[in-house]
């Protein structure tokens, strides 16, 4: 009886065979957990927990209430956005001047500078925060020997308060700014030609052609990029945690390495996915106003 | 001359790009050769004055570090499989096989990736110990399975092949499996292996969650060692220097040999909308 199995039915089985791996990993191992966070921020799940799950209770919302009394998690969570709102836009710019540079008409030699501007992207998060910790030593670094030449005295980068989320910053933008790049770079060929050439010949400049054809050509990119730029920086951890620690004086200190702390090493687990979850919701937000942004700039 | 004017003044800040990019890399891979304190003079150096390999046998006579490049090789293979068979099956489900409620339920998958994968940990972690998989290979590739992004790649992908071709492989009488392994799979092997190269390098590179699953020093990967191993030697510069191009190498030969298939994928990725 073959033939049963055949048009739209057997279609519509293949689909759900073929889709059941997925659909079963993403609801167990990603639905089931989400929605387990979300009860687990409204218990004391601790390490007696850990132990005994009898002894967890429902707490309501008293991680949240504490959480909003607790001086870290303002300073984890003021921390983490300076780190995106100064981090993520530095490095949205210069993603998009270096797409401008290796694509310009002039440039030769466009791919060979591609791919050494892409190369930090793939390079090892944990491995170049180990190698930066050195470059930025107050005594043997070369940032320091290099600011010599110019007059300014050594600064401890990583040991100074004031110093040491900038410089996080400027790691992450070597680090990152080579993938935004490529994206700009194929936003930058999909505008025609026409259009310059048309700009041309009414007179503009290229100052006027960047800004009345490059940029309101390459919004909706920017948009997708100014998105998951944002939702990457909203998860800093590994470079404070290999660089600093989260110092000097918490100033490093992450919303993701609060999490960490909370759950991973004092087991308070309750308490961790009530941080966790603010996280969430910082970075739903964070997305609405950007598609928000969007939709307002385009009527 | 004001074409030769800029021209200069482009090339000079591209070459200027590049010496900020490579410096920290070529830094790296010259102080792993240097002799034990020697970068930590001032002025710093750039190039070892009697090159060694002392700090590479170190690693692996004393610190174990040939245990976690397997274990970073094992899991980045390991997730890398097995993903791309999960990915690519549901992937070709999204873009051609039509059931109720298709597109609505992809664009629900789309959405559901504002969730950072941080709210899944400590819920996963808890999930991962009571099936006693902490501490194994199990338990760091479960969250990589399936990935949203990867089912998107493939769906991209498998969209421009022409539905013809599949209605005739119907009309021949193919089952649906064997259209998907005889027609599907060789068509989708460009994408598979831009998809293999985004989970095989973001699997080595990943922090977070095998710092939390692998409690065991023979377990960890080589990002969690070298986190590890830079708290208890810092100020062995040229060592942790040599732990850093051990990390870092494998990957990047990856990106260079197979670099244009890599970059397809940011492509496709980059410009949906």
């Amino acid at each position: 009886m073959k033939r049963s199995l055949q048009g739209p039915d057997a279609v519509r089985y293949a689909a759900y065979l073929f889709l059941a791996p997925a659909v079963g990993a993403i609801a167990l191992f990603f639905v089931v957990p989400v929605l387990a966070a979300l009860v687990m921020s409204f218990t004391d799940f601790d390490i007696y927990s850990l132990a005994d799950l009898t002894m967890l209770r429902f707490v309501g919302l008293r991680n949240y209430a504490e959480l909003m009394d607790n001086p870290l998690f303002w300073k984890a969570l003021g921390n983490t956005f300076y780190f995106v709102l100064v981090g993520g836009p530095l490095s949205v710019a210069v993603s998009l001047g270096a797409a401008l540079l290796v694509n310009a008409r002039l440039a030769r030699f466009k791919s060979f500078f591609r791919t050494l501007y892409f190369l930090p992207v793939v390079t090892t998060l944990v491995a170049v925060a180990v190698i930066w910790r050195y470059f930025y030593h107050p005594r043997f670094g070369l940032l320091n020997y290099l600011l010599s030449f110019v007059g300014i005295s050594p600064i401890d980068w990583l040991g100074d308060p004031v110093w040491a989320m900038p410089a996080i910053i400027v790691l992450a933008i070597w680090k990152s700014f080579g993938y935004n790049m490529l994206i700009f770079v194929a936003g930058l060929q999909n505008i025609p030609d026409q259009l310059y050439e048309a700009a041309r010949i009414d007179g503009a400049g290229a100052i006027q052609a960047f800004r009345q054809i490059t940029i309101p050509m390459l919004a909706p990119t920017s948009v997708f990029i100014v998105i998951i730029t944002m939702i990457g920086y909203f998860q800093l951890f590994a470079e404070p945690y290999v660089m600093t620690q989260g110092g000097p004086l918490y100033s490093t200190f992450s919303i993701v390495m609060l999490m960490y702390d909370q759950g991973f090493r004092w087991w308070d687990m309750g308490y961790a996915a009530a941080v966790a979850f603010v996280l969430f919701f910082v970075i739903l937000a964070g997305t609405m106003i950007q598609l928000r942004i969007q939709r307002v700039a385009m009527t | 001359m004001r074409k030769a004017l800029a021209s200069t003044l482009l090339h000079v800040t591209l070459i200027g790009g590049a010496v900020v990019t490579l410096t920290p890399m070529l830094w790296m891979f010259s102080t792993s050769f240097m002799s034990l304190g020697e970068a930590s003079v001032f002025p710093p150096r750039f190039v070892p004055e009697h090159a060694t390999l002392e700090h590479y046998v170190k690693l692996f006579t004393e610190l174990n570090i040939g245990r976690y490049v397997l274990n970073s090789a094992i899991t980045a293979v390991l997730v890398t499989s097995i993903s791309l068979l999960v990915n690519s099956m549901a992937g070709y489900a999204f873009a051609k096989l039509r059931f109720p409620g298709r597109d609505r339920f992809f664009r629900t998958l789309l959405a559901a990736m504002v969730v950072p994968a941080q709210v899944t940990m400590l819920p996963l972690f808890l999930m991962m110990k009571n099936l006693g998989f902490v501490n194994s290979y199990v338990g760091i590739l479960i969250p990589g399975l399936a990935s949203v992004f990867g089912i998107f790649l493939i769906r991209q992908f498998t969209m421009s092949i022409p539905d013809s071709l599949l209605e005739a492989a119907r009309i021949d009488g193919a089952s649906e499996v064997r259209i998907y392994r005889t027609l599907i799979l060789p068509l989708l092997r460009p994408i598979l292996v831009t998809l293999g190269l985004f989970t095989f390098i973001s699997t080595w590179n990943d922090f977070l969650w095998p710092l939390i699953i692998m409690k065991d020093d023979s377990m960890y990967t080589l990002p969690v060692a070298l986190a590890n191993l830079s708290g208890e030697h810092e100020q062995d510069a040229e060592l942790m220097m040599a732990g850093s191009v051990l990390t870092i190498l494998p990957v990047m030969l990856i990106f260079l040999l197979f670099q244009k298939q890599y970059v397809r994928g940011i492509m496709i990725g980059g410009v949906k909308e």
